[in-house]
């Protein structure tokens, strides 16, 4: 287990490696002079030219990259001019908001998804089956921004359930923070039922047709003890593994939501950034966020291996 | 080398072209044709293509003309979607706007298509390039959903153009990884041998005997892709990173309706069923054809 935990770390960092480079470069892949994009088309040469030496876009690009990774290796992402402070503070503060809705949308996908997907495997080719596929398809092809607006017209502006969005702090209210988290959650998590749904009734479907499944049933075992005990148990491997790719549409669908629902978390952060060109920013949180996914990514293998042995004696 | 495997190597090539002939044109029709969610899928997508294709002519008013005694209006004969806050006619802004989303969806489609089989086969083929090229597709694979798209879409500058470029780096590692799986697998199948054997150059065998059978889950894979494009692009367009309104994308009309929510819900409402109604239609497509094309695949379904 331990070689397998050390090959799983060493082989994220050269994925580390490119994500941070792709961030570096994002900067240079900007048309024109960034620095007139940044201070505004009626500023002075002497403003851009300040601008340029504090971002150190007055050096070659190797020179650049030199102390983009000098800086990033003491954990310093640069300065955000608009916010005036260290970039990583900004991120690592609006963080919580964000890793709490993907969070909460990933257990609501997993729990809703996991339900769906048992019952089409049970009731195999009825109308619980197509109807809860239909239901998994509708999720995958839905935008989910769009289905928080929708959610916001229905319950919040229409029924008056829930506030058209905003924050509350789980520190200042734990009803309050529920209350704000609920529909953005519910339209996050809506767009992955459908995943887990579809892989939890194909994993199903695969361990009910198998022996053991039979021998239960033929020594007299309970219907829903075997679906519960012995084939849930086995099916929600494969589920494991769906866990990691859709860690990462939550957190990229969180950038979206957040927007939607004035949530202040990362996302927002980022988009406010592009708005009024805070390079730093974008360029921090795009490699902060992508960190957190490949983190995210080596726990889901790990967890994979630890519950399946052949995985990590295979590699 | 001896005569018996020389005959077992005829075999499987013989074997390899009965495949082939059993997967003719025809046959694989009529069984995509009989798959219903495939024919379900094929006829929502048509329509709507066909939509797009016909907005010039189909669409009641001009997408951009402003009817300042029309604004707001619900949905009635006359307008039905309704109006948006400067009078626009909802239905024919939708039309547009899904020429424009296809569009984007196809162009990114066909750049990832090429890009995808050109660094595919090139990871699959040439050894010592694959892990350099692997590397580089899994780090983009790690920017989160369409966090990157965002990123890249907002740094280039917001267009149709720039949104193309944007979606075609985010969604290409993956259609390259399927391409090279297939390449891989092909690349040691018997016929391929054959063809070397029979002193066939790089280019025939990688053109001819390996990617003309790869073409199977690369198709899949680029149903998938044109869908989550179309999904991505309203992202874009919405956060204000797409093409720049007025250009009627559905991501842009969403944006302008969620302005409206309390008082003209539909402005927002419409669009948002369009995009739903094209990507499910792609979606029911891309599992008919996985399903006809090899049932083996039919628990992977990663396009994101």
């Amino acid at each position: 287990m331990t070689r397998f935990i050390a090959g799983r770390l060493i082989s994220a960092l050269p994925v580390l490696f490119v994500v941070s480079l792709v961030s570096f470069l994002l900067i240079a892949v900007v048309p024109g002079d960034v620095t007139a994009e940044i201070a505004g088309a009626d500023s002075t040469e002497a403003q851009r030219q300040l601008i340029r030496e504090q971002l150190g876009l007055d050096r070659p690009l190797p020179e650049q990259a030199v102390r983009w990774y000098a800086n990033l290796l003491q954990g310093d992402l640069g300065q955000s001019y608009l916010l005036n402070r260290p970039v990583t503070e900004a991120v690592f503060e609006r963080l919580p908001v964000t890793l709490s809705l993907a969070g909460i949308a990933l257990v609501l996908a997993v729990a809703i998804g996991m339900l769906l997907g048992i019952l089409a495997a049970v009731r195999h080719n009825s109308w619980v089956d197509q109807g809860s596929m239909s239901v998994a398809l509708l999720g995958l092809s839905v935008p989910d921004f769009w289905l928080g607006l929708i959610f916001i017209t229905v319950f919040a502006v229409g029924l008056g359930w829930f506030p058209t969005g905003g924050y509350v702090p789980i520190a200042e209210s734990f009803t309050g923070w529920v209350v704000s988290m609920t529909l953005p959650a519910l339209a996050l998590a809506f767009t992955q039922v459908g995943v887990v749904a579809r892989m939890t009734r194909s994993s199903m479907l695969d361990v009910l047709g198998q022996d053991f499944i039979r021998t239960a049933r033929a020594k007299g075992m309970r219907g829903y003890t075997v679906i519960l005990k012995h084939a849930l148990l086995n099916a929600m491997v494969p589920v494991v593994t769906v866990v990691g790719v859709m860690t990462g549409v939550l957190l990229g669908g969180a950038v979206v939501i957040e927007s939607v629902f004035s949530l202040p978390g990362v996302g927002r952060l980022i988009i406010g950034a592009i708005q009024r060109r805070d390079y730093p920013i974008i360029q921090g949180g795009l490699l902060i966020t992508a960190a957190i996914f490949v983190f995210v990514n080596i726990l889901v293998d790990l967890a994979y291996g630890w519950l399946d042995p052949r995985v990590r004696h295979g590699r | 080398m001896a005569a018996d495997v020389d005959l077992a190597e005829t075999n499987d090539l013989r074997r390899a072209m009965a495949r082939s002939a059993w997967r003719s044109r025809y046959t694989f029709l009529k069984r995509l044709l009989s798959h219903r969610s495939f024919l379900i899928g094929a006829v929502l997508f048509l329509f709507i293509v066909l939509v797009a294709v016909l907005a010039d002519l189909i669409a009641p008013y001009d997408p951009n003309k402003n009817d300042y005694r029309n604004l707001l209006a619900p949905p009635s004969a006359l307008h039905w979607f309704g109006t948006d806050g400067f009078g626009r006619d909802i239905l024919s802004r939708v039309m547009h706007g899904t020429r424009i989303s296809l569009g984007i969806g196809l162009s990114v489609v066909v750049m990832t298509g090429l890009l995808g089989v050109l660094l595919g086969t090139l990871a699959g083929y040439v050894r010592w390039l694959d892990n350099i090229l692997m590397r580089i597709m899994d780090g983009l694979m790690a920017f989160p959903g369409v966090l990157l798209a965002i990123a890249l879409s907002a740094a280039l500058g917001p267009s149709i153009l720039n949104a193309v470029i944007a979606l075609t780096v985010t969604f290409t590692p993956r259609t390259a990884r399927v391409v090279r799986a297939s390449v891989l697998v092909i690349r040691e199948l018997p016929y391929v041998e054959a063809a070397v054997a029979i002193g066939a150059g790089n280019l025939r065998i990688i053109f001819r005997y390996i990617l003309a059978n790869a073409l199977s889950p690369l198709i899949v894979q680029l149903t998938f892709v044109f869908a989550v494009s179309i999904l991505a692009e309203a992202i874009l367009s919405f956060l204000g990173v797409g093409p720049r309104p007025p250009a009627p994308s559905l991501g842009n009309i969403i944006a302008e309706g969620r302005n409206y929510l309390q008082d003209a819900s539909w402005i927002a409402l419409f669009p948002g069923m369009a995009i739903a109604c094209a990507v499910l239609g792609l979606n029911l497509m891309g599992d008919g054809l996985r399903d006809v094309i090899d049932p083996r695949l039919s628990k992977v379904r990663d396009a994101g």
